[in-house]
């Protein structure tokens, strides 16, 4: 269970209040328009931004000091989710150890979680010999080794084009009913939303809501998300 | 037991040294180069002493009386040798050296009797240019011809101070006016010797400050007579190289056998054909032939030592002035 | 964003050797003041000295930097059969001892050189290269191919994406210049002018030869005045202050200026520059290209001639030399890199780091080296590490091309990946080896060969601790010029071109090859 209480970001003209709580194994997208914080928000949980005051909380432990590391959060970025000049099966393994001193057993299960994302013989590739859906396979499958009850994107797949970026989140969406992580998902795009996840986190006005049902939120959308839709 | 061999051992390599005494002398860094005098000279003397001799390189006379300056009572030297009468008096100013024992019969254009040090060769500054030259004749028929030529920086070169103390005796109060006159003629001022003789042999200038003796190099060496140097009706300077002992040594003996071997006709004959300057003594069997071709100045121009420190501050204030116009 | 500290999070060991570079420079300085027993007032022609050296320093980094910025640019946009030869012969002048670089200067520019016989052959007037802009132009040929490295690094740290992105955006050259080019040269081009600024000051063998007499004194030379003539050694370590404050002053202002934004990571492929493939651009790009290989070659070209004759029957002393200039490269270049690495990390927290690099190539190497021979004189007899002490200088002198080599790449690697690596919880350790090192590799392989070439090319300390046994390549070109052996010397600094340029290339090509993608 995550919980962020009385969280309050300032950045020079930037603010933003979030006090909510997500239970374990919910999967909840961040949608809202673009500048209002989403990305500030998930960096917040993953350790990278202090927040003025305010705890955040994994299953009642407060880790709002600890590095993102400890955290229990797999993260991915808009880019920059691999490392240019390893092959895919070395940047699945820093999931597993980030010094890379892999075990037999490690290596199968790099091995596995490549098979798993649909990446089978591809291993020895470097991210530049992979296609952009590709790249984004790997960087799941480290997510997968990571075996982290909190899984957060940043907009990975902004880059992707409509069809490949549902099949990743169907990708995804599967990867999470078989390990059971919270997913916290940031998007613009209120079908993303929709296509796999139940609850939805407004987050406007200086503001991040707490996570409602995805549908409801779609059909009666407060003012401020209405503005952003465009309905 | 380990100790006690350890300490035999030390013991040893000790009484080894003492057995062959090391005589460390500083020199200018061209003296110890493969080309210089230098191993030739260390060859000799060490068959004589039954010792070890060390030459020391310290950049040219000037970083030699600078480096001896920093080290003063406390430096390892034995012998300095290659100041030069330019730097004597305030060589022996620091009183670091001590009187010497050696007489001997110099050949030298003036009487010696300097009792702190012993000559070992000498030259006269001149300049140098292409045989078929129309060259001047003297410093003033420089200053109105178009002739270029290339010098050096008293400040950091010793032929440069060379030039400067030859126009100042020459001239004496009229020396910056001679060196406005030329200012025209210098294509440029080097920071050494080396850079100097380079651009003239790269034909960047139609003369260059070298010494008398510079032909004789290309024409034993390089069989190429093409260059000769030019008289002047002034006379020319000279510089008298020389060696000290100093106070300090912990090898007096050594110092005073090898400031005697330096007149020996060993060590003169070794000098002409790799210092190439003249031997302080003229060695049994002459000088190679190539010097006979060389120039004979009819007037030969020196400081007296104990001059040259006033004279040289007041003459390269002239010089400045006069070239920073 | 991204507020934690990415890698070596205390930059402790990047301080460390920051201290001992410091040391080693402002250390002898002091021990000259100390051995003086206290400073002493510069004259009025110190002072002449002073503004003199400023003009031609400021003069020369100005023109060098304004000719590398088109000669990176047409490198950057333009592929062609032997491109890559090209950048590292054109890197040739910078590793060049100064008397063998000013003679084959002066092959071409001098009274009778070929540019005057042209001149002459064509019925023009003859022109002249002594006086100030004859330093100006030397110093233009020294460092105009350190600036274009500088700079060509520069555009190269510009992902190819971007490039795309403008190139489907239908950018013209203009445009890209403007969106793309321009906040890359911000970035990069003051801390170009710092380094060859910092070079040009302490200039000495170079201003006096082609400065045409006294009134091109620097205050280097003013220096040695005060040393070794009137063995003023108060008066000379306070100008060596006086040289290293302006450095410091010019670094402060630099590091300010330089903006330490990273330009992203893409991913390494090569490119194709559709803004830049109209007919006028690509002659503009020919032409400039031309005139910087012909300025930079021709001088070289010259120094192979006059040498080529004699390389093959060059004594073995100046093989011997040969071979222990290349073992002091050797152990200079892993100290430069021990030392750049940990000081280019710590840059990231403390920029200002870079200006203790920059004392390294500003100080005078005479009082530098006249106060490591105070500091090891009463210990030990200082010709005995002569060797080790010319490895330190020389590794020293290095840093900071190597840092300004680095750092740059390093700000990149921390905004593309800083984040991912500590999500990842890598131990610093690890993010040195295995983020950082491959990152760098390309910087490194440059810096290593930088640094290789230059204490190969560079007279460094040991003409003042010269022991007779061991003598380095440039001290036995010295010795043979000494020695009237000019076709000789000639024929030795040939060979050291070679060698300069054979380890550049190696190692440069080291830190290239396999390089990612």
């Amino acid at each position: 269970m995550l919980t962020l209480d009385a969280i309050e970001i300032r950045q020079d003209e930037f603010h933003l209040s979030a006090d909510f709580t997500v239970e374990t194994g919910a999967r909840v997208a961040l949608i809202g328009p673009s500048g209002a914080g989403k990305s500030t928000l998930l960096n917040v949980i993953a350790g990278f931004f202090p927040p003025v005051s305010g705890r955040v909380l994994w299953d009642g432990q407060d880790i709002t000091a600890l590095p993102p590391a400890q955290r229990k959060c797999g993260i991915l970025f808009q880019d920059n989710n691999l490392l240019p000049h390893f092959t895919a099966k070395r940047n699945v393994g820093l999931g597993i150890r980030p010094d890379l001193r892999l075990s037999a057993d490690d290596h199968r299960t790099v091995a596995r979680a490549l098979d798993r994302v649909g990446l089978s013989g591809l291993g020895d590739r470097k991210p530049a010999q992979l296609s952009g859906g590709q790249q984004v396979r790997v960087a799941l499958a480290r997510v997968l080794v990571q075996r982290k009850p909190l899984v957060l994107l940043d907009e990975p797949f902004a880059a992707l084009g409509p069809a490949l970026k549902a099949e990743m989140l169907d990708l995804v969406h599967d990867l999470m009913d078989e390990t059971g992580a919270t997913l916290l998902m940031v998007s613009h795009d209120p079908t993303d939303a929709r296509r796999i996840a139940p609850q939805t986190i407004l987050v406007a006005e200086g503001r991040a809501t707490r996570p409602q049902n995805t549908e409801t939120l779609l059909a009666t959308p407060p003012e401020a998300l209405r503005l952003y839709l465009g309905t | 037991m380990k100790y006690l061999a350890l300490a035999a051992g030390l013991f040893a390599t000790t009484t080894a040294v003492a057995e062959t005494p090391t005589l460390t002398i500083y020199t200018y860094d061209s003296f110890v180069s493969d080309w210089g005098p230098g191993p030739a000279v260390e060859e000799a003397f060490e068959k004589t002493c039954e010792c070890d001799l060390q030459f020391v390189g310290a950049g040219d006379g000037a970083s030699l009386l600078a480096r001896l300056r920093l080290e003063g009572a406390r430096t390892d030297a034995d012998i300095v040798l290659g100041l030069d009468t330019g730097l004597t008096a305030a060589a022996a100013e620091t009183g670091l050296f001590t009187p010497h024992s050696v007489s001997a019969e110099y050949d030298l254009p003036i009487a010696w009797d300097d009792p702190l040090f012993v000559p070992f060769d000498w030259g006269y500054f001149a300049f140098v240019a292409d045989a078929q030259f129309d060259a001047p004749g003297n410093f003033r028929e420089l200053a109105d011809s178009d002739t270029s030529i290339v010098i050096q920086d008293p400040r950091s070169s010793t032929p440069g101070l060379g030039l400067l103390m030859w126009v100042k005796t020459a001239y004496g109060d009229e020396a910056e006016e001679i060196w406005a006159g030329l200012s025209d003629n210098i294509v440029t001022v080097t920071k050494g010797w080396s850079e100097a003789y380079g651009l003239f042999q790269e034909g960047e200038s139609d003369m260059v400050l070298s010494y008398t003796t510079s032909p004789a190099y290309h024409i034993i060496a390089e069989d190429d007579r093409s260059k000769t140097a030019v008289p002047f009706e002034e006379g020319h300077y000279m510089q008298i190289e020389v060696a000290g002992k100093l106070a300090g040594t912990e090898q007096p003996e050594l110092a005073d056998a090898f400031l005697k071997f330096m007149t020996s006709d060993t060590f003169q004959s070794i000098i002409p054909t790799t210092n190439w300057m003249y031997p302080a003594i003229m060695p049994e069997a002459g000088l190679p032939d190539a010097f006979d071709t060389l120039i004979e100045p009819e007037k030969s121009l020196l400081v007296p030592a104990e001059k040259a420190v006033e004279l040289r501050d007041q003459a390269l204030e002239e010089w400045l002035r006069a070239l920073s116009q | 964003m991204a507020a934690r500290a990415f890698a070596i999070r205390r930059g402790g060991p990047g301080f460390v050797a920051a201290a001992l570079v410091a040391a080693v420079i402002l250390g002898p300085v002091a021990a000259v003041l100390w051995r003086a027993g206290g400073g002493g007032w510069p004259g009025p022609a110190d002072w002449a000295a002073l503004r003199f050296t400023l003009t031609q320093a400021t003069l020369s980094t100005l023109i060098s930097v304004a000719l590398a910025v088109p000669a990176a640019r047409a490198l950057a946009r333009r592929r062609f059969v032997g491109r890559r030869l090209l950048i590292t012969a054109l890197g040739a002048p910078f590793i060049l001892p100064v008397i063998v670089a000013v003679l084959g200067l002066l092959a071409v520019f001098g009274r009778a050189g070929t540019l005057n016989a042209a001149l002459d052959a064509a019925g023009l007037p003859t022109v002249q290269i002594y006086g100030l802009h004859g330093v100006v132009l030397a110093h233009v040929f020294f460092n105009l191919p350190l600036a274009t490295r500088i700079i060509l690094q520069g555009w190269q740290s510009i992902p190819a994406e971007r490039f795309r992105l403008a190139a489907s955006l239908g950018m013209n050259a203009g445009q890209v210049m403007r969106h793309l080019e321009w906040p890359m040269l911000r970035a990069v081009v003051p801390g170009a002018l710092m380094v060859i600024f910092a070079i040009c000051l302490s200039s000495f063998a170079v201003a006096l030869t082609l400065g045409g007499g006294p009134r091109a004194t620097t205050v280097e030379l003013a220096i040695y005045q005060a040393f070794r003539f009137d063995f003023d050694l108060g008066r000379a370590a306070v100008l060596a202050c006086i040289q290293l404050a302006l450095v410091t002053m010019a670094a402060i202002v630099a590091l300010r200026v330089a903006q330490t934004g990273g330009f992203g990571a893409g991913l390494d492929r090569s490119l194709r520059r559709f803004d830049a493939e109209t007919p006028a651009l690509r002659l503009l790009d020919g032409t400039v290209l031309l005139l910087v290989a012909l300025f930079l070659l021709t001088p070289m070209v010259a120094i192979v001639l006059r040498g080529g004759g004699a390389v093959l029957d060059l004594p073995g002393s100046v093989w011997r030399a040969a071979a222990v200039s290349l073992a002091v490269a050797a152990a200079s270049t892993a100290l430069a890199l021990a030392l750049a690495l940990p000081m280019a990390l710590a840059a990231l927290r403390r920029p200002m780091i870079e200006a203790v690099a920059l004392l390294g190539i500003a100080a005078s190497p005479l009082v530098i080296g006249v106060g490591l021979f105070v500091l090891i004189n009463p210990w030990t007899d200082p010709t005995r590490l002569a060797l080790a002490v010319t490895a330190l200088v020389n590794a020293v002198m290095a840093l900071p091309f190597a840092l300004r080599v680095m750092t740059p790449q390093l700000i990149d690697i921390r905004c593309d990946f800083g984040r991912l690596c500590d999500s990842l919880g890598m131990s610093p350790r690890d993010q040195l080896r295995l983020v950082i090192l491959p990152r760098l590799r390309r910087q490194i392989g440059f810096a290593a060969g930088l640094a290789a070439a230059l204490s190969i090319g560079d007279l460094g300390v040991i003409a003042l601790f010269a022991d007779p046994e061991i003598a380095t390549l440039p001290l036995q070109i010295l010795r043979l010029m000494g020695a009237y052996r000019m076709t000789d010397a000639a024929g030795a600094g040939l060979l050291l071109l070679v060698l300069s340029l054979t380890v550049f290339w190696l190692l440069d090509q080291g830190g290239r090859a396999d390089a990612d993608a």
